[in-house]
Parts: C-alpha cells; structure tokens; sequence
C-alpha cells in the first residue's frame, strides 16, 4: 500500500514524478502504477479524504448563508473544492489588460484530487471532426492524432471511471462500443418537455454522458479488458470497483461522493493505483520548477512545502506535468525548459458560454415527485449544424451544445427569489402559493461551444509579480474572436426559441455575443499552452505529450490539447494521459527513458 | 454617544447619500444594529463542511433586539403562517437574515446597505403614517405600507428605494424559510432521500404537459 505524506518524500527512488493529481495526474499515476512503474505523486494542495469530508445529504438550511456561493466558495458552501476558486489567496495571477473583456480569469483548486471533486461529471468524446479542425475549415491547427488514435483511450477511461449515456450514431459525436456506457437515467420531465419541443424545430436531444455511476461497474468483466495480461492489476482493480456503490439519487455531485458513485481522481484513480504499493503521494508540495541534468533531460523537480515553506528536490527517470494546462504552463516557463519552438503558453483556449433561462407555464403546479436523478445532464443537445456550418451560413465556424436542466431540486437561495416579473411582487399568503406554483418551472440552457486558438490569446511570466512561494506568476492576455462572439449570440438565440417553443417566456431578452458571452476562464475548460504536434518548431510535444526538446519531460494534462471541441475536455484528457502513460511504459520497457 | 447611536447615525447618514429617496430618520427608540467590525474574516477557502453550522458561528451578528423585532415583523408579513407552514420567524428566518448582512462578503456588505438603511426606512415609515413603530402597526397598517413598496415596477417615484429594498428582503426571507425543512416540504421538494432506482416523472405528471 503506498502512502500519503506531507513535506519531503521519504525515499528518492521513484521511476516516474507526477505532478498534479487530477483528472490527469490521477489517470497517469493510475496507469503507471497498476502496471509496476514506481510512481511519485506530488500535489500542491492538501489531502482531501471524500469518505469523511463530503457533505452527503446536508440541506442547504445547514450551511452559512444557506450554501449560497462567495468568493471563498465560488460554487456555494457544499462545493468540494478545497482552498480553490478564481482567486487563492497569495497565490495570484495578473492581466495584460484592464479591459474585462480582455482578462482571463484562472480557475485553481488545491487539494487532492484537483478540482475533479467538484467537477460536472460530464464525458463527451471528440468526434473525428475535432481532431482535424483544421482540414475541415481553414482555422485554428489539425492534431497529431485522429479520431481512431484516441478510441480504444476513450474506451478504457469510460470502462474504468463509469459513464452513462447512450449511442446515437449522431455526426461527429461518436458510439461508444457495446458494452461500455452506462444505462442513462431517466429523463425529467422538463427534459421531455425540451426534447419534443426541441424535435418541432428540427434541434436534436439525446441522453447525456456523465461519470456517473446508475449502475455497478461490472467487476468481473471489466478488469480484464483494461488490464488484459496483468493479474495483479485486475484483482486490484475488481476489489476496488465493488467498494464503489451506484448512485443513490440524492446529493449534488459537485459536493463530490463519499460512496464513490461517481468520478474524482480521489475516489476511482487513487485508491487503486495506492493499492499497487507502486504510488506515494506527497501533499501540500507546490513544484516551482523542472530541474535539469547537464545532458538537458530533466532530473527531476524542486518544490515548496506549502506548510513550512522548505524547499525540497527529488529526482526520477521521467517527469510529468500533469499540474492543470496552465499550472504545467508555468512550471515549465519558471524552467526554462521545452521551449524551443517559442510555444509555451500560446493558444490557450476556453469553452465559449453563454446562459439562458426561461419560464414555462406548462411545467407549474405538477403533482409531486422526486426530481433529484443523477443531478446534471439528464439529456443534452449535441451540436446538429454541421452541415450549415460548413457551408458557411452560420457566420461562426465551430458548434457548441447546450446542458440544460430544470425540475423541483433542492431549494437554495435562488429558489423563490426574484419572481416579480412573473407575478408582479407580492407578499403573504399569495407569495406563498406563488412560491409553490412556479417552483420547478424554470429551465435553463447553458451553451458550451469551441473557441478557436488564436494569437491573443496567451500567458507569459509577469515580469515582477510573484506569489507567496517567491514563484513568478502568469501574466494572461485575452481575446474572442467574432466566431466565439457570433456562437455566444447565437447559443443565446436559440436557447429562447427552444423556451418559446415551449410555451415559456423569459425576463429579458437575448443579447449580443458580447454581452452574452462569459469572461475567458469562467467556464474552467482552459487548455492549451504547450501543443503537441508533429513539427519540433511549431510544437512543445509529441502526440504523446513528450517534450521535443527534453525525451523524458511528459505533459499529460490539457495544455497540450491542439483545439477546445464543444466536448468538455476532461474525458479527452484522461484519454490522452492514458495514452501517453502507454507510450511511457513501452519506453521504459525499451530502456529508452 | 455611544458606539451604537453613532453607528446608527452612520447608516442614516449612508441611507440619507447611497440611497437619496429614503427619507433621513428623526426617530429612533432604540439602535437597530450593534457595531460589527467590517473587515471580519469569513469562513475560509477550507471550511468544515459536514458541521451543522448555526446563524452566528461563521461570524459575529449585527442586530440588536429592536433591529430582530422589525425583521421579525417584516419576515412575517411576507412569510406568514397559512394552512401549509408556519410563519417565516418560527424557523429561523430572523437569525438567518442577520448572519447574512453580517457577512464579510461584496454581495452580503451590498445587501447590508440596502438592508439596515431599509428596516430604518419602514419604522419611519410607520411613525409618519400611524404614530407607532412598525412592530406596534396593526395588520392591515402594515399592509398599507407593504402595498406601496411590494412591487419594483409598479411602485410610486417616492417609493423606488423602499420598493428595492422589499424585494431584497423579500429574496433573503424566501431564500432562508423554503431551505429549512418546513420550507423545503411546503414548497414541495421530496428530494434527498436515497432510492435504489430513480423512476422519473410518474404517468399523470406527463398526461400533464402533454407526454403521457
């Protein structure tokens, strides 16, 4: 059983430092260790328990400011994340520009786990098209990779962490194979509602895909097919998939899962790779730089113990930064290493925003009944104008899908909140049947859309700035293009015909794409920094995230993502680092790292 | 003077600046608010999140007794017992609102100002109209006054302020009483249980909206 520790690493005898114990971290260690690599885990914030530290069933009632959020609990009081949010106290960041529009807010949370306890759950694959963008349109660059490189990747992490969903054949959204996904949950009946509304304007709905688990993982038949050949990691793994339960229809997910029923490194990626006896993690270690040998490959990393501010170094045969694509980013810059081609910290990218809500007449006063479900993405709306797209009639070049949502959920501060425009402000006892009547009648749209890289769009070393630890800070600039502009509008457009198809009417109406549109880093899908590619002098890494210019230097996380599809990220990611830690394995195995 | 009246007078004044149509005060029986160091700490980036927490653990609270009986009285007029559940002070409301003005946050010290300035506003308010404070006004006198600031759009030029101000109160009163539990069963939340199998919506619930 590997161990847990704060300060210096008790042994300096590791073949692999990861750095950053995430989505990506998570999955690299995860790969390594489960197939013997001694691995060295080093993350910056704390150790975060999720069997003991996780709010299940709390009520809102229970939380100062009954859970509302605040900016030292961005996402509301029950939010999983640890010291985290836009904003970590002594650590900042700085902005080119004092323009809003132009600023990049960063989003970090530092404990355990990274900010996959808090995440949305929601695991879209790429489709071919996002993979060579590039080819399709003229904009933004083509990946190393296709499609067909990444799917059996896609495969594995959706067979190991749990995702529902379903197949739909639909265009450049790809099936699963049989047997991998989930059975999904049932829809609500806002999403029924939205999906035969939707179906009136020629918009498709299908079934989400989030890490979640309705059902057990199947641990017989699974294991095998992750870990075929290797009978210590299957019986690993098969024990841990029977301590994880399915989801038991109650708890927001973003609080995280004591029971483990839906996916955080901590509770799917971590226990076994711990199990192995082949994973130590050091906590509250914040890396400040890659070190290097005389030879140039790397030797190792330097870091900063966050609770008694000693320095510590440790040394492996392979380093990966697997610290967040941004976090990675600056690591490497304070190196100085990996960036020959000049492009550390160009083209970082987001997912394009833009909300919309509405209220829908149809849906109050329905008889009741428990609308809890799996918590988010019940249904969703994968983009469906691929053909208009191309073709050039939409003025923008790249899709987005909407995450919608609505139903009676656990009341919150925005429950009964502002409903004058609905009935007029009033008080007493009418305000409380107007409570009830609209309570559960509101759905809202949340567009999720590509942003294409562009050239204003990076992060540098501020000059002078500097965080608590003496480590220089990121300095971003930022700046939409008109296509995530005329897609933010656009997101905005379409979300209130789908409301006013429903019968529903909304407060105010669209705006433009600038208005529209959340401030670059909102969404937290930042990626980009440090491309992979397939041209030593256009790219920091291989298609396996190894550095060009430093053989054993790995970047596993999603800088180096070549484009930001409308998929959230986050499954791409651990496909790749799965993908990279395969090529690492076979490398080692050679003697060539 | 005393740090209270001084406080007191702080806000009128801020009242009288920040929000111009809200009348200065010439009376006041007893201070609203006990003094509250601005710049207190919140709860931190890693707070305990599985304690039960209570109004006033996070940080200190701001009310005084009269300032609690008017939030009290107002909580109630827009929150009031009815067949379903009991009256908005019964569970909590009034300790709920003054541990969000309390708070060391941008949103909660914006509230704040709209808040005190607002609960000195209605007493006013009742001793201009009827003589009294506004704990002391008869149902049907709080009404009148309810009335003409219940609404943001509708409300005379006179009354913008007042107006705003109810409908922040408003939002707090109806964000603290429907998250408690008798909050939470009136307005018809059955969530948070744990099942083995989640059904969604039963047949009659999409005969409803035309999907059965």
């Amino acid at each position: 059983m590997g161990h847990i520790t704060s300060g210096a690493a008790d042994k300096n005898t590791y073949d692999v430092i990861v750095v950053g114990s995430g989505a990506a971290g998570g999955q690299t260690a995860y790969t390594l260790a489960m197939e013997g690599v001694r691995v060295l885990m080093l993350e910056a914030g704390r150790r975060y328990e999720p069997a003991t530290e996780t709010p299940m069933m709390q009520t809102n009632g229970q939380a100062p400011l009954r859970g509302a959020g605040t900016p030292e609990k961005p996402f509301g009081f029950f939010d999983a994340t640890i010291d985290g949010g836009w904003n970590v106290p002594g650590e900042p960041y700085t902005s080119a520009s004092d323009d809003p529009a132009r600023q990049f807010q960063w989003w970090r949370a530092r404990m355990l786990g990274g900010r996959t306890n808090h995440w949305g759950r929601i695991s879209l694959r790429n489709g071919p098209y996002d993979f060579k963008p590039y080819t399709r349109d003229g904009l933004g660059f083509d990946w190393p990779i296709g499609y067909d490189d990444l799917a059996p990747y896609y495969d594995k992490v959706e067979m190991l962490i749990g995702v529902y969903g379903s197949n739909e054949g639909l265009e450049n959204t790809p099936n699963s194979p049989t047997g991998v996904l989930l059975p999904p949950p049932k829809p609500r009946v806002s999403d029924l509602l939205v999906q035969q509304r939707s179906k009136k304007l020629g918009i498709p709905v299908v079934a989400g895909h989030r890490a979640v688990l309705t059902t057990r993982l199947d641990h017989k038949r699974l294991p095998a097919l992750l870990h075929p050949g290797n009978a210590k990691a299957q019986q690993i793994l098969a024990a841990d998939m029977q301590k994880r339960s399915a989801c038991f229809f109650a708890t927001p997910c973003g609080r995280g899962c004591s029971i483990r029923a839906n996916y955080q490194s901590t509770t799917v990626h971590l226990p076994p790779a711990l199990d192995t006896g082949n994973l130590d993690i050091v906590t509250d270690a914040m890396v400040r730089a890659v070190t290097k040998r005389t030879d140039g490959k790397a030797e190792g990393v330097v870091y900063i113990d966050r609770k008694t501010g000693a320095e510590h170094r440790v040394k492996a045969r392979v380093v990966v930064l697997a610290a967040s694509a941004l976090e990675s980013v600056r690591i490497l810059l304070n190196s100085g290493v990996a960036n020959s081609s000049g492009k550390v910290g160009k083209y970082i990218m987001d997912t394009v925003g833009a909300n919309f809500g509405g209220q829908v007449p149809l849906l109050e006063d329905l008889p009741l009944h428990n609308e809890d479900g799996v918590d988010g993405l019940h249904l969703y709306t994968p983009w469906w104008l691929y053909k208009e797209q191309l073709k050039g009639s939409l003025g923008f070049a790249r899709g987005y899908h909407f995450e919608f949502g609505g139903g009676r959920l656990m009341p919150n501060m925005g429950t009964a909140a502002g409903l004058e425009w609905l009935d007029g402000g009033t008080y007493g006892r009418k305000f409380k049947e107007d409570a009830r009547r609209y309570y559960g009648s509101f759905v809202g749209f949340a567009g999720r859309g590509e942003m294409i890289p562009n050239e204003d769009c990076y992060a540098e070393l501020d000059p002078t700035v500097k965080d608590k630890f003496g480590i220089p800070v990121l300095r971003f600039h930022w700046k939409w293009s008109q296509h995530e502009l005329g897609q933010a509008e656009h997101m905005q457009k379409v979300a209130a015909e789908i409301i006013e198809a429903m019968g529903g009417r909304y407060a105010s109406r669209p705006q433009s794409g600038e208005k529209a549109i959340k401030q670059g880093g909102v969404i937290i899908h930042e990626v980009g920094g440090a491309m992979m590619g397939n041209d030593p002098k256009k790219s920091v890494t291989n298609s396996f995230g190894q550095c060009w210019d430093v053989k054993n230097l790995f970047i596993t996380d999603g800088a180096t993502l070549c484009s930001n599809a409308d998929k959230n990220p986050t499954l791409t990611i651990m496909a790749l680092a799965w993908r990279a830690s395969d090529h690492m394995l076979s490398l080692m195995k050679r003697k060539e790292l | 003077m005393s740090m209270d009246r001084r406080t007191t007078i702080k806000w009128m004044l801020a009242a009288a600046t920040a929000v111009p149509a809200l009348r200065a005060l010439a009376y006041t029986p007893e201070p609203l608010a006990r003094d509250v160091a601005p710049n207190q700490a919140g709860y931190g980036t890693d707070p305990n999140l599985v304690k039960d927490w209570k109004g006033g653990d996070p940080w200190p609270l701001t009310l005084g007794v009269a300032g609690r009986l008017t939030t009290a009285a107002l909580c109630d007029l827009i929150i009031p017992a009815d067949d379903v559940s009991p009256a908005a002070s019964a569970v909590g409301v009034v300790d709920f609102i003054d541990e969000w003005i309390s708070a060391p946050y941008p949103q909660q010290r914006g509230d704040r100002e709209i808040i005190l300035p607002g609960l000195t506003w209605i007493d006013a308010e009742a001793q201009k109209r009827f003589g009294k404070a506004f704990t002391a006004l008869e149902p049907a006198q709080r009404s009148a006054i309810a009335d003409d600031i219940c609404s943001t759009a509708k409300a005379k030029p006179e009354f913008t302020a007042a107006a705003k101000f109810f409908a922040k109160f408003r939002d707090l009163t109806a964000g603290g009483f429907y998250t408690t539990p008798v909050g939470m069963k009136d307005i018809g939340y059955t969530g948070n249980v744990p099942l083995d199998h989640f059904d969604g919506p039963p047949p009659e619930v999409l005969k409803r909206v035309g999907l059965g």
